[in-house]
């Protein structure tokens, strides 16, 4: 690596040169198009096959709020083709297929409501959050022409992040009824700034490593055969750490705190390369973990609902087992090709709509949707490391990193906490559970992913480090 | 930078991996522990999703699934529920099931082994999958008699088939309403059940083959007499001593006859036959103690004490107590006190050996199981217990049982133009107890198979003033006179 420019005071060096490496902006865009006709119609049918699973019958008037949804989805891929042609064609397609199976999914589980003789409404609420989520991804491509803008903004990104994980803490403000203190309410509204606080993370994190990532990569002693940071570099990891444990603490979330610290330590190793930051990540993550098991009871319970989910007390126990038992009882009735969408029974599990969406898609789509649904962030992912991979500068390449390693690291805290690979923490699953202020971060990231990917491919092979 | 995106990309794609394992475990290879899992409530449902079959007499439902708009789907109901709840059982939702519901859940359920390609065929051609229906052997007009017979004392009737196994009544009162227990109202079912477990009566117990066992008292004589019969150590003739009471030995109890004071006929010596006429104590406590618990026990054991039988419900195993005993208590045994206890059913068992030449059959309710396509997926199971004793030991006790009701203390049971054989018994259940009432018989022809057991709890309702003849005799006289008419 050369060293690094100061990049947000860099002048724009790119040239358009005739004959470089440069892509049928037309062919991207026509690729998009027909894959989003194909998110859509799967949208339309898992809609539609709740309702006819669930309810015997057809009701095309449901159609109406899923229409708009998608019009909304073709005016982001119009927008692109004037003010980003060069996006990712998948990016898009993806968000809107994951999406739609989540409002699908919490549509289904409406139905189950109200056969219940209960309201709900996911379903309804999810739409306009989406709706809002799409229309904020069209502006932040209105307003970011430059991804380096957002270096500038790095120490407000910060203080947001900052005021953002406090925000559940001000008196009047925070959820007290919720276990976990992560939730918000103005008025009517209910807001999980965790979620917002991830990509001003990410920003901040991306922009800080950039300038950080000399001093960080100097080697000092070495041990076990690993190199080791000089002590006095360990300040920054020490200070997130102590963030994360803050949260952990405060407001007891272990998920959230898992999320910053894990993207943290990977943005922190993409930037150095140095294998002794994850090392020293573990051991204070280690650390963490101990200190919780022993010192705070719920951090306790999840280990032991973990272990030992079918254990009587555990199931009985309140915030006990129950739910994670429903849960994987929920998958195995799905088993290989599920229950079929609208027959199966996830309103068993509680909260099935939020941490808990995986298994009633388990459940009615079987291992087979799961495996497809998986793929699909997969892809979403790969897409994002593609645009880090080939990235024109290191702010670019980490905050493309930073973003799509988020998605993928939330994905795996969840199912991972669901099947049992990890104990549960409760972290919304992306784009498909019920929330507002999850899916908008995640059509932001969406936008953001895409504005990069469009630089990375306008900037010709020869311009790039 | 980019070798250490790679390095996170293969991160990822192991994080990816573990949840593709993990779902694959769970959704592939877990899928039958969990759906046995504790609390699994997507079974429990999935089983009420089923139309469960009917339980049914003379192709008549006694229990039937019917369609309901809740989400159980179907809801069991009962014909005649407290006249079968002995034999049905209850079904719920919550508290489990009993009686034939619970037995033959898997046929009913349709989720037997034999039933497998059914419910597969079922489920390609789209049709809900439904269970089999049970027949049973029970007699409806002998069931109907035998409760009305018992009313409201609290008692039970068993009579079958001795030839077959079949039983053609099986009856315990109070017996209880099942449609309480079937509803979808699960706080409701719990107060039902609860109020039924809090009944003095034990209405939930049934009594046929199980619950507070009685000791059999004078019946039990017939396992005396036929072991001492197989042993040679007398004949239905032969002399025995004939003291007015005998003292135990080793002890200072003092056993009387019937007629206290008073000795077994007036003979001289009394014999076999005189002391099944009259029921008389002292000659069987002498056999008792002169055959030993071993050998009683051995008889015993054969005609079926000790072992549970599975009706297809499993019946209690009725006890003959643990040895050694001491001659005091071997001698107790011999009229059925001290710690034995026993089950209608097993002395009905105890007249079907002797009725069927010495051959105890496998006692079962079910007659066959049917397909919902009237495919017969299991006929009647007729199976041998084994041999007791001898066919002469047989017809000799058969004689001696006909004399007691012809010319003994079990008149009550005669029947016109019959010859019925029988035995009563009344036996107590400690100083200020109420008596435990008997009778235990079956009708002697070659044409008509049925034998009957009859228990009466506290006293038949007279505590100690009941006797085996004057209640529990009559019961069983109505009930084979029933199979005799219809």
């Amino acid at each position: 690596m050369p060293s690094t420019p100061d990049l947000a005071a860099a002048p724009d060096t790119r040239v358009r040169v005739p004959g470089g490496r440069r892509r049928s902006t037309q062919g991207l865009r026509n690729l998009e198009l027909a894959l989003l006709v194909f998110a859509v119609a799967i949208f339309f049918a898992a809609i539609l096959l709740v309702q006819l699973g669930a309810s015997g019958g057809f009701d095309f008037n449901v159609i109406t709020m899923p229409a708009i949804i998608a019009a909304l989805t073709f005016c982001v891929h119009i927008v692109l083709r004037f003010i980003a042609p060069q996006a990712d064609p998948f990016i898009l397609p993806i968000a809107m297929t994951l999406n739609g199976i989540g409002i699908s999914m919490l549509y289904r589980l409406d139905l189950a409501h109200v056969a219940a003789g209960e309201e709900s409404g996911f379903a309804s609420a999810q739409m306009i959050y989406t709706a809002v989520g799409v229309v904020m991804a069209i502006i932040v491509l209105f307003l970011l022409k430059n991804h380096r803008v957002l270096l500038r903004f790095m120490y407000i990104s910060m203080a947001l992040a900052i005021l953002l994980l406090l925000l559940p803490l001000v008196p009047g403000l925070g959820d007290h009824d919720a276990a976990a203190r992560v939730w918000i309410s103005i008025g009517p509204f209910n807001f999980q700034p965790g979620e917002i606080a991830k990509i001003a993370l990410a920003v901040f994190f991306a922009g800080y490593l950039v300038t950080a990532r000399e001093t960080l990569s100097v080697v000092g002693t070495k041990f076990l055969g690993i190199q080791f940071p000089r002590l006095r570099d360990l300040a920054p990891i020490m200070v997130v750490w102590a963030v994360c444990m803050g949260v952990l603490v405060f407001q007891r979330d272990l998920g959230t705190s898992m999320l910053y610290f894990g993207l943290f330590l990977v943005m922190m190793f993409v930037a150095t390369g140095r294998i002794s930051w994850i090392v020293i990540g573990l051991v204070l993550v280690a650390i963490g973990g101990v200190l919780a098991y022993n010192f705070m009871g719920y951090v306790n319970f999840r280990v032991h609902a973990w272990l030992d989910p079918f254990d009587p007390e555990m199931i009985d126990a309140s915030g006990g087992s129950y739910q994670l038992l429903q849960s994987l009882y929920g998958l195995a009735n799905g088993g290989l090709i599920g229950q079929g969408l609208g027959q199966g029974r996830p309103l068993i599990t509680p909260v099935a709509e939020s941490d808990f969406i995986i298994s009633a898609l388990g459940e009615e789509l079987g291992l087979a949707g799961l495996f497809v649904i998986f793929s699909l962030y997969l892809i979403l992912v790969a897409r994002g490391f593609r645009i880090g991979h080939q990235g024109i500068d290191d702010f670019g390449r980490l905050l493309a990193m930073g973003l799509s390693f988020t998605i993928a690291w939330q994905v795996f805290i969840v199912v991972g906490g669901v099947t049992r690979v990890i104990p549960l923490t409760g972290l919304t699953t992306p784009f498909l559970a019920a929330g507002g202020s999850s899916l908008l971060a995640n059509w932001i990231i969406v936008a953001i992913l895409l504005r990069l990917s469009d630089t990375v491919r306008q900037t010709p092979v020869e311009d790039r480090e | 930078m980019n070798r250490n995106i790679r390095i996170v990309g293969v991160a990822v794609l192991g994080m990816f991996l573990a949840l593709f394992i993990s779902t694959t475990t769970i959704q592939v290879f877990q899928v039958n522990n969990l759906a046995n899992g504790p609390e699994n409530r997507r079974s429990q449902l999935a089983d009420y999703e089923i139309e469960r079959g009917p339980i049914l007499i003379d192709g008549t439902p006694i229990a039937s699934s019917n369609p309901v708009n809740n989400m159980y789907r179907y809801q069991r109901s009962y014909a005649n529920g407290p006249l079968y709840s002995a034999v049905t059982g209850y079904y719920t939702y919550t508290q489990g099931s009993t009686g034939i519901e619970d037995a033959m859940n898997a046929e009913l359920s349709g989720k037997s082994d034999s039933q497998f390609f059914a419910g597969l065929n079922r489920l390609f051609t789209g049709q809900t999958p439904a269970g089999a229906a049970v027949e049973l052997t029970i007699n409806a007009n002998a069931q109907q008699v035998a409760y009305d017979a018992l009313g409201d004392l609290r008692g039970s009737v068993v009579a079958f088939d001795p030839a077959t196994g079949a039983i053609i009544a099986m009856v315990s009162t109070p017996g209880y309403d099942p449609n309480g227990l079937s509803g979808p109202d699960q706080e409701q079912v719990l107060d039902t059940y609860n109020q039924l477990l809090a009944d003095p009566n034990g209405p939930l117990q049934n009594r046929a083959i199980g619950g507070d066992m009685n000791p059999p008292g004078s019946v039990f004589k017939l396992v005396i007499a036929a072991a001492a019969l197989e042993e040679g150590i007398a004949t239905p003739d032969s002399p025995l001593e004939n003291p007015a009471t005998w003292t135990l030995p080793g002890s200072t109890a003092v056993v009387n006859n019937p007629s206290h004071g008073s000795p077994c006929g007036s003979g001289e010596t009394t014999n076999l036959r005189i002391a099944i006429e009259q029921s008389c104590n002292i000659p069987f406590a002498q056999l008792a103690v002169q055959l030993g618990d071993d050998k009683i026990r051995a008889m015993a054991e054969k005609l079926g004490f000790g072992h549970e039988f599975k009706v297809p419900m499993t019946a209690s195993a009725s006890i003959y107590p643990d040895g050694p005993l001491d001659d005091a208590q071997t001698g107790l045994t011999g009229f059925g006190q001290f710690d034995v206890r026993a089950t209608p059913l097993q002395m009905a068992l105890v007249s079907g050996a002797i009725a069927n030449g010495g051959v105890v059959m496998n006692p079962t309710l079910v007659e066959s199981v049917l397909t919902p396509d009237l495919r017969e997926l299991q006929g009647q199971q007729v199976s041998e217990f084994g041999r007791a004793f001898s066919a002469e030991t047989a017809s000799a006790l058969e004689s001696m049982m006909i004399g007691s009701v012809s010319s003994g203390v079990a008149s009550n049971a005669r029947i016109d133009g019959v010859d019925v054989a029988g035995k009563t018994g009344t036996a107590e259940n400690g100083d200020d107890e109420p008596y435990s009432l008997w009778f235990t018989g079956f009708v002697a022809t070659d044409t008509t198979h049925i034998a009957v057991a009859v228990v009466l709890e506290d006293g038949g309702g007279m505590g100690q003033s009941g006797t085996g003849n004057g209640s529990a005799a009559t019961i069983g006289q109505q009930v084979m006179k029933a199979v005799l008419d219809g």
